[in-house]
């Protein structure tokens, strides 16, 4: 093995230590949910090597559960992972040039995934594109560990309740969303804070309008009103005055 | 299986899931492969992430019923402890791990 190679490897080993442990808890706590669902743990191989999508694949068990229609399934899947179109955006060039392993890549672009390929500083001598992709594939095989654990366990453990361990889902997002509040610069308000806001203001209004009307679908009322704002907000949202916090 | 599920149709959900999320994920690499990227583009993926984050934090609170009891107390104490826990110790693990035992624990033991 060349050296550059070598060193991609150990480096996206020790960089992924952390998304390791987050993996297993959040897998498993939808290999959980699966389990009481009433699937068996081969659903939960078929789901992590296949989708690949923590919240979709929380979402999921409530959609392939209730048998909803393949129109549903699209419509609710545009509308969770939606998101990773932007994150593909910022990654263009550094993707640029992997050949064969951009398809995995692309494939394999998970939040975490993600959140590492876009802010680690490699050093000199490590093959970057390798990298990546070691990142990828290493990020998935502990995911489809976690889920299938869960499963399994889910489905032969007696006596442990797990009812409340979807709250894994909730507390994740929280925790994404609290991250990114406190870490959007030390002035009062960013622009990223202004963001945070509109989706939060979007969709509660949309919710609660769409709980009077009697109907479920709040998200894409939701979805429009956060990009129709977001555009408008442009003129504020966009200076060039601001030092970037993105 | 659950009783109202069947094989295919549960394959077919997972397979059409998976289509459209890579399809997600792929768009701007094909859409974008070779020019420049529009201005719109580049803003909207700049300021999208956080508005995508806030509605799905909302997304998960949606089937709460404020008029009865618990009155969605335990999802809104467990989330508290999450907010409080992660701007103390800044570990995502931890932050997601003790909110959901502490979720499981109000609604099997205080709320029941």
């Amino acid at each position: 093995m060349k050296k550059e190679t070598k060193k991609a490897l150990t480096r996206s080993l020790k960089d992924t230590l952390p998304i390791l442990a987050g993996y297993l808890v959040l897998g498993i706590g939808f290999g959980f949910m699966l389990a009481k669902a009433g699937f068996a743990t081969y659903w939960a191989l078929i789901m992590s090597v296949t989708m690949y999508a923590g919240s979709m694949q929380y979402v999921g068990v409530g959609l392939i559960a209730e048998a909803v229609s393949v129109g549903y399934a699209v419509m609710m899947t545009v509308l969770v992972n939606i998101r990773h179109v932007f994150y593909g955006v910022s990654l263009i060039d550094k993707y640029r040039g992997t050949g064969w392993r951009k398809v995995y890549m692309m494939f394999a672009l998970t939040d975490e995934t993600y959140s590492l390929v876009s802010t680690t500083e490699l050093p000199e001598g490590v093959d970057k594109k390798k990298y990546y992709f070691f990142v990828s594939v290493f990020d998935q095989f502990y995911w489809i560990c976690g889920c299938c654990i869960g499963c399994f366990l889910g489905n032969f453990l007696d006596g442990f309740n797990s009812a409340g361990i979807e709250y894994a889902m909730t507390a994740l997002f929280v925790c994404i969303f609290a991250d990114q509040w406190i870490t959007s610069g030390r002035k009062l308000i960013t622009k990223r804070h202004i963001s945070a806001v509109v989706g939060v203001a979007s969709t509660l209004g949309s919710l609660i309008v769409c709980n009077m009307l009697g109907t479920e679908y709040f998200l894409i009322p939701s979805m429009i009103i956060i990009l129709v704002a977001l555009i408008l907000l442009r003129p504020v949202l966009d200076r060039k005055g601001e030092k970037e916090d993105a | 299986m659950p009783e109202n599920v069947t094989f295919n149709h549960t394959l077919l959900l997972i397979l059409v899931i998976a289509a459209v999320t890579f399809l997600l994920r792929a768009l701007p690499f094909l859409l974008f492969k070779g020019g420049k990227t529009p201005d719109i583009v580049k803003y909207l993926g700049k300021v999208m992430p956080p508005a995508v984050i806030g509605m799905l934090v909302i997304y998960c609170f949606k089937d709460i019923t404020l008029t009865s009891y618990p009155y969605g107390l335990p999802a809104f104490i467990a989330a508290a402890a999450v907010v409080l826990l992660h701007i103390w110790r800044r570990n995502t693990l931890l932050s997601i791990g003790v909110g959901t035992a502490l979720y499981m624990v109000l609604i099997q033991f205080v709320f029941k």
